[in-house]
């Protein structure tokens, strides 16, 4: 974890998260999710967390979207965020329940469109000091 | 059948003019009464939209119809597909909530981000505005149907279609017979 100027948007120092996972996930497993009226999922990744500034952050870190057809099964390892975890202020030091986990958004053919949480989430803590950022 | 139409309008006198008028508007204001029940309902200005653009592909495409809720109570939170507006500009975006930071007393400030766009959307946001807030929300996608919008965007696009249109619904109208 870092502190740099968000580069991205707000010009102020805040904390610069950097994490890594692994997505193991079977998405027919129990019933068929992708039923005659399923286009496709759409499955992101997010961090929730509270800071000092914030009751409630929820920062999406990652997505993919997976037709109808496409291979159920994910098998992803080592994966980088694919957004930049930029907290609004400094609230990632020291941060011991940042809390991720995997929801999708169902996208119908026609009809309603439901969001559903994933039930499992895995907690990161975040280390008490930020890391120099080596130079060259 | 064009001297049929003629031989019609001559035959009408002005009492039964009178009456297709009448019945006309009072279509018009059931139709305008629904919108508004609608909007009450929904609790957004705006509770049907038309995607205009292709940024949320393959899940959206130009042309469909997005139905949206927009209640006071209902928290936004990462992964909602929102309809927005910039300050200052009429056009609908619909994309996904990518970020929030909601403060103690429900303050939010979030960010969001087309799906088929390969950046957040910063860029469409007004000079130096790097958060939306609760006031840019029109309301949430709940539900949508495909294609059925793509009437509004070909009426929007070519003015001499949609006046053609209303011409011949009122032709039909003023014209039909109560049997």
């Amino acid at each position: 974890r870092k502190n740099v100027e968000d580069f991205t948007g707000p010009r102020e120092r805040s904390d610069l998260g950097f994490i890594t996972f692994d997505i193991t996930a079977d998405i027919l497993k129990e019933k068929c999710i992708f039923d005659w009226n399923v286009k496709q999922l759409f499955l992101y990744l997010s961090a929730e967390y509270s800071t000092k500034n914030n009751a409630l952050n929820q920062v999406v870190l990652w997505d993919k979207i997976i037709l109808r057809g496409d291979n159920p099964r994910l098998f992803l390892k080592d994966m980088k965020s694919k957004y930049f975890f930029f907290d609004d202020g400094n609230g990632l030091k020291g941060n011991r329940n940042v809390t991720l986990t995997l929801s999708w958004n169902v996208v119908p053919n026609a009809g309603i469109l439901p969001l559903v949480t994933g039930s499992g989430h895995v907690s990161v803590p975040f280390p008490d000091t930020y890391e120099t950022t080596k130079s060259y | 059948a064009a001297m049929d139409l003629f031989g019609d309008l001559r035959r009408m006198n002005k009492r039964q003019l009178y009456y297709q008028v009448l019945n006309f508007a009072m279509i018009v204001s059931s139709a305008l009464m629904i919108w508004k029940g609608l909007i009450v309902i929904t609790g957004s200005e705006s509770p049907i939209v038309v995607v205009l653009s292709g940024s949320m592909e393959p899940a959206f495409h130009r042309g469909d119809l997005l139905f949206l809720t927009n209640f006071h109570d209902d928290p936004i939170r990462a992964g909602e597909i929102v309809v927005f507006k910039v300050e200052g500009r009429d056009i609908p975006i619909v994309h996904r909530v990518i970020k929030i930071h909601e403060k103690e007393n429900g303050d939010i400030k979030f960010l969001t981000k087309g799906d088929n766009n390969e950046v957040d959307d910063r860029g469409l946001y007004k000079e130096g505005q790097n958060w939306l807030e609760k006031k840019d929300v029109v309301g949430r996608a709940r539900g949508f149907l495909p294609y059925v919008g793509m009437v509004t965007i070909i009426m929007n696009d070519y003015p001499k279609f949609k006046y053609a249109l209303l011409a011949v619904m009122g032709a039909y109208v003023l014209l039909k017979r109560e049997s």
